[in-house]
């Protein structure tokens, strides 16, 4: 026991030294959530538009006026013909244009029916989509205001709640994706690269001769790691709770639980980076390609699963990080206990159970 | 110069002696492009719908069974009482529940109005405001429906009208996949570039051979082209690569000029190579140099446009934008392949990007110089 | 008859800080010598070697090396010497023959003469079978003897060797050292830092650096007879108890 701590004293005076890398380490969540909460987000809000207006009534106006002071949209440009439309898409310097043809007022007053066109640029579907929907919104709305009656009859009342996240906040999604996300680098990738490190180094056969098991020199390196993804999940849940006011409504203990589970799972699967290579520069790249890529598209933060193909959703299901954003969610947002994710819980110790077996086997080998 | 050469054919010999990485200049793109965009898809389809129906009338069947032709909605419970589908919510197999009260049917017929409740899972923001969306549209829809049965309309409505014909431009099917794949083969071009060069400079910093070159008669230009040269020719073999996949791949034609990219990507790659020299001289291991590159990528990336849009961050983030140089890459693959645009229509983000190159290097060769 | 001066070094200093590393060393080499450069760790003599191969940059004092001035002319003087360290040489993932055609085209020879110097080379060291392998793929000792054929590939005025024998066998080291009598026979001066002693016995002259300062330079047999020493080993321990800086 004394040597194992000998051991990991020793790799948490390597980690303490190397200043750069630390920091790092310790700032890349802060980044990362202050990015998400912040800036990142699908909502569109002051998009560019041009106005291209046949009309120039009153009722025009009032259609453009009442585009201007929406918060979604800003008409910046007005176009004289069709052709000025598809050169300033092509610059990229509006998402839309709203076209009014000739006698809207005339239309409006008189036969009750007009017509309006809204190209948009199709290059984001998403963006788009949501433009037309919103921009259709507000002429409906303008619609609206010119009806004569106030009451239709034959009504049907939504009345809508949103559970959970009443204010639609991007955050509450994210930040169980990103707390995956870092572990993933701190105790797979960070343990994985410095176990490499001593076998490129060829001090590992140093270490190996020494009294303490091989094992426990691999855990010894991975310990200062998984206290520094322990840290990491504190300072993430801190800055969510006060600066994006994202809530843990459940279980703090069992979310600490949870966190430290994904740790152990994350460093097993670090260790088996580690066992199938001998240069730091491939295990940093297989790191990336094999925890980033699966971690980042297939948990489920970024895109929803359901929408990809069946062959890549059954693929996420052997992601542990799919698993564990599910968890955290549950227990951090919905405020849920253990009974609603004990399953996924079980699949994730599975997971850890079979990754060390894996890495323990391709050790023995290796060194026998 | 022709130190140059024999410095270029050793540094060539040694990329392609090594499989690792051979693996991953010419692999892991293909893997990620083939990927990514097949996952990345923010449409919102397959919402799981919950219906708890007090009132089992004809009314009833006849707006459930419009949802369910929609398209968006799976309906994965219907009963008849809520308390199954809240608990279908909390266990994440609904993500929204619609509650038609007892009567309801009776209601809008004789009282005029009856409501309805829904109840969404907002964990997600935007799935959450979509969803609803889509309902109270198939829902508002359904309204008109009985309201037409009920009264007979005049030749001219007696409300007003204004009908809204949407055309979307440029990307005929609204494939999330033409807006994805452009810019992941930007972001793998980065990743790419910056790190090979750093991780190699640096390794030669760890193992020593850099001392070797210094007591040469090997100019530190020459060293410096030495790395720049080879990953600038395999950043284009790589773009090349995702073109092919691309096209073939997802059958996506560019409607410009490819050349034009060509052109900028010449240039956008010095720029990055830049970025990965001027890493490699403040890092002293390959980890630092890692961890480094990756930090600041993943800032240039995010904050690039690959995943949301520059024109939904605050005003502020957007002005930043102006100093990453990804976001003019993405911008500039999607345009051209997208959209057609020509020279003219990113003149300016060549010009950006040509000062960016040349202020990374200079930075660089100024740092390499100070430390001997 | 005068020989030319290979290395004239004069009050040569390096302090890093207030740190010393260099103490105003003055002295010269000539032409086809095997000039010995020795000391404990710590000593100093990696720091002024490095600042004769041009490495780093002197505090003060001046050198000429190759007849270049090494403050003024660094550029000609590297394509004048050549340099073999024991941490790397040669390039583990290029053949034999890759490595001969980069260190000569660097220093500028024809193709003609890379062509003749490899096969030179490779017959004479018996590496036939091997040159179309890997580097990597050699024992230490082969590599060692094929590191220093190709720093003096070109043949330079000087080639600086800094501890390049160790971890290799007797037989093997002897080996080497024929390579380095050729090598000064053909004309080329050797500077060489070692503390193997044995080899210190090889030497035209040797130069012992304690503290910074060199502290005694003479050849062998001079050494131990001012030392009143039996061996290079004897004069050295006496020498460096008088050490103040340890290792």
């Amino acid at each position: 026991m004394k040597q194992f701590l000998a051991f990991v004293k020793k790799e948490f005076f390597h980690i303490w030294r190397d200043k750069r890398t630390l920091f790092i380490l310790l700032g890349m969540p802060i980044t990362q959530i202050i990015i998400f909460g912040f800036a990142l987000t699908n909502e569109v809000k002051n998009t560019k538009m041009a106005i291209l207006d046949f009309s120039k009534d009153a009722s025009s106006s009032q259609l453009i006026q009442k585009m201007s002071i929406s918060k979604y949209f800003d008409p910046t440009t007005v176009l004289l013909n069709y052709q000025e439309v598809e050169p300033l898409f092509k610059k990229g310097k509006v998402k839309m244009v709203l076209v009014i043809p000739q006698h809207f007022a005339n239309d409006l007053q008189h036969g009750n029916q007009a017509h309006v066109q809204l190209i948009c640029d199709g290059s984001d579907p998403n963006v788009a989509n949501t433009l037309s929907t919103y921009a259709t919104a507000i002429i409906k709305d303008f619609q609206n205001t010119l009806v004569k009656e106030q009451k239709l009859p034959y009504r049907i009342e939504t009345d809508i709640r949103m559970m959970y996240n009443p204010e639609l906040k991007g955050a509450y999604s994210f930040v169980p994706g990103v707390m995956a996300l870092i572990l993933m680098l701190t105790s797979a990738m960070m343990t994985s690269i410095a176990i490499v490190k001593e076998k490129e180094m060829g001090t590992m056969e140093i270490i190996l001769v020494s009294p303490l098991k091989p094992f426990g020199v691999v855990i010894a390196k991975a310990v200062p790691y998984m206290l520094l993804s322990m840290v990491n999940v504190a300072t993430i849940l801190l800055l969510s709770v006060f600066v994006l006011d994202v809530p843990i409504r459940g279980s703090l203990l069992l979310l600490l639980s949870e966190g430290l589970l994904f740790t152990i799972t994350s460093l097993a699967l670090g260790l088996l980076i580690s066992s199938i290579t001998d240069s730091q520069q491939v295990a940093m790249l297989i790191s990336l390609l094999g925890l980033f890529l699966p971690t980042t598209v297939f948990s489920g933060y970024m895109f929803p699963i359901e929408n990809m193909p069946l062959p890549l959703q059954i693929i996420s299901n052997i992601v542990p990080a799919k698993w564990f954003y599910f968890i955290v969610k549950t227990i951090m947002i919905k405020g849920l206990g253990f009974s609603y994710i004990w399953k996924e819980t079980l699949i994730l110790v599975g997971m850890t159970v079979v990754l060390f077996g894996i890495s323990i086997k391709k050790f023995k080998t290796r060194l026998s | 110069m022709s130190v140059l050469k024999y410095l270029l054919q050793k540094e060539f010999r040694q990329i392609f002696r090594d499989p690792s990485i051979l693996r991953i200049i010419f692999v892991m793109p293909a893997l990620q492009l083939i990927v990514i965009p097949m996952a990345a898809d923010y449409e919102v389809r397959n919402i799981n719908l919950a219906i708890a129906d007090h009132d089992h009338s004809v009314y009833t069947q006849q707006m459930v069974q419009k949802i369910k032709s929609s398209g968006y909605f799976k309906l994965v419970n219907y009963s008849s009482t809520f308390q199954e589908s809240v608990t279908s919510i909390e266990s994440d197999r609904a993500d929204i529940v619609l509650e038609i009260p007892a009567k309801f049917e009776q209601n809008i017929v004789r009282e005029d109005h009856a409501s309805i409740f829904i109840a969404v899972n907002a964990v997600n923001g935007m799935k959450a405001n979509l969803g609803a969306a889509y309902l109270q549209n198939i829902i508002q829809n359904f309204n008109n429906q009985i309201r037409t049965k009920w009264i007979q309309f005049p030749p001219i409505p007696p409300q007003t009208n204004i009908n809204v014909s949407v055309s979307n431009w440029f990307n005929p099917m609204m494939s999330y996949k033409y807006f994805m794949v452009p810019a992941v083969l930007a972001t793998l071009l980065t990743l790419l570039g910056t790190f090979l060069t750093a991780l190699n400079i640096v390794r030669e910093k760890e193992i020593g051979t850099i001392e070797q070159i210094n007591v040469t008669p090997i100019k530190k230009y020459h060293f410096i082209l030495g790395k720049l040269i080879p990953f600038w020719v395999l950043g284009l073999v790589v773009l090349t690569i995702g073109f092919l996949i691309m096209r073939f791949g997802y059958q996506i034609h560019p409607v410009g000029n490819m050349l034009i990219v060509y052109l900028f990507a010449s240039i956008y790659l010095l720029s990055i190579l830049g970025l990965g020299l001027l890493i490699s001289t403040y890092a002293d291991t390959q980890q630092q140099a890692m961890l480094i590159s990756f930090f600041l990528l993943m800032i240039f990336i995010m904050l690039g446009g690959l995943f949301t849009p520059i024109d939904s961050m605050p005003s502020w983030v957007q002005k930043l934008t102006w100093l990453n140089p990804v976001s003019y890459f993405i911008d500039v693959v999607r345009m051209v392949v997208l959209k057609g645009s020509g020279l003219a229509d990113i003149k300016n983000h060549i010009y950006v990007i040509i000062g960016f190159a040349i202020f990374l290097n200079s930075w660089a060769v100024w740092n390499y110089k100070k430390t001997n | 008859m005068l020989k030319e001066k290979v290395i004239i070094a004069e009050r040569l200093t390096k302090s890093f800080g207030d740190f010393i590393a260099v103490d105003h060393i003055s002295f010269e080499v000539e032409k086809g010598e095997i000039f010995g450069f020795l000391g404990a760790n710590g000593a100093g003599k990696t720091t002024a070697m490095r600042m004769l191969c041009g490495l780093s940059t002197p505090s003060s004092g001046k050198a000429f090396v190759a007849g270049f001035d090494l403050f003024q002319e660094a550029e000609k003087i590297k394509k004048n010497i050549g340099y073999m360290s024991q941490k790397f040489s040669l390039y583990e993932d290029l053949t034999i023959r890759e490595n001969i055609q980069f260190y000569g085209g660097i220093y500028g020879l024809s193709k003609k003469q890379i062509q003749d110097k490899t096969s030179y080379l490779v017959e004479h060291l018996h590496l036939q079978h091997y040159q179309n392998n890997l580097v990597k793929s050699l024992p230490l000792g082969w590599k060692q003897k094929l590191a220093f054929s190709v720093a003096i590939v070109h043949d330079p005025a000087i080639v600086f060797l800094d501890e390049p024998t160790g971890g290799v066998d007797p037989v093997t080291r002897r080996e080497f050292w024929e390579l380095i009598y050729d090598a000064s026979e053909r004309g080329i001066t050797i500077f060489v830092t070692t503390h193997y002693m044995d080899e210190a016995e090889y030497c035209n002259r040797v130069s012992i650096m304690v503290d910074g300062r060199i502290e005694a330079l003479d050849t062998p047999k001079e050494l131990k007879k001012t030392y009143d020493s039996a061996s290079m080993d004897e004069v050295f321990l006496k020498l460096a108890r008088k050490a103040v800086r340890g290792e």
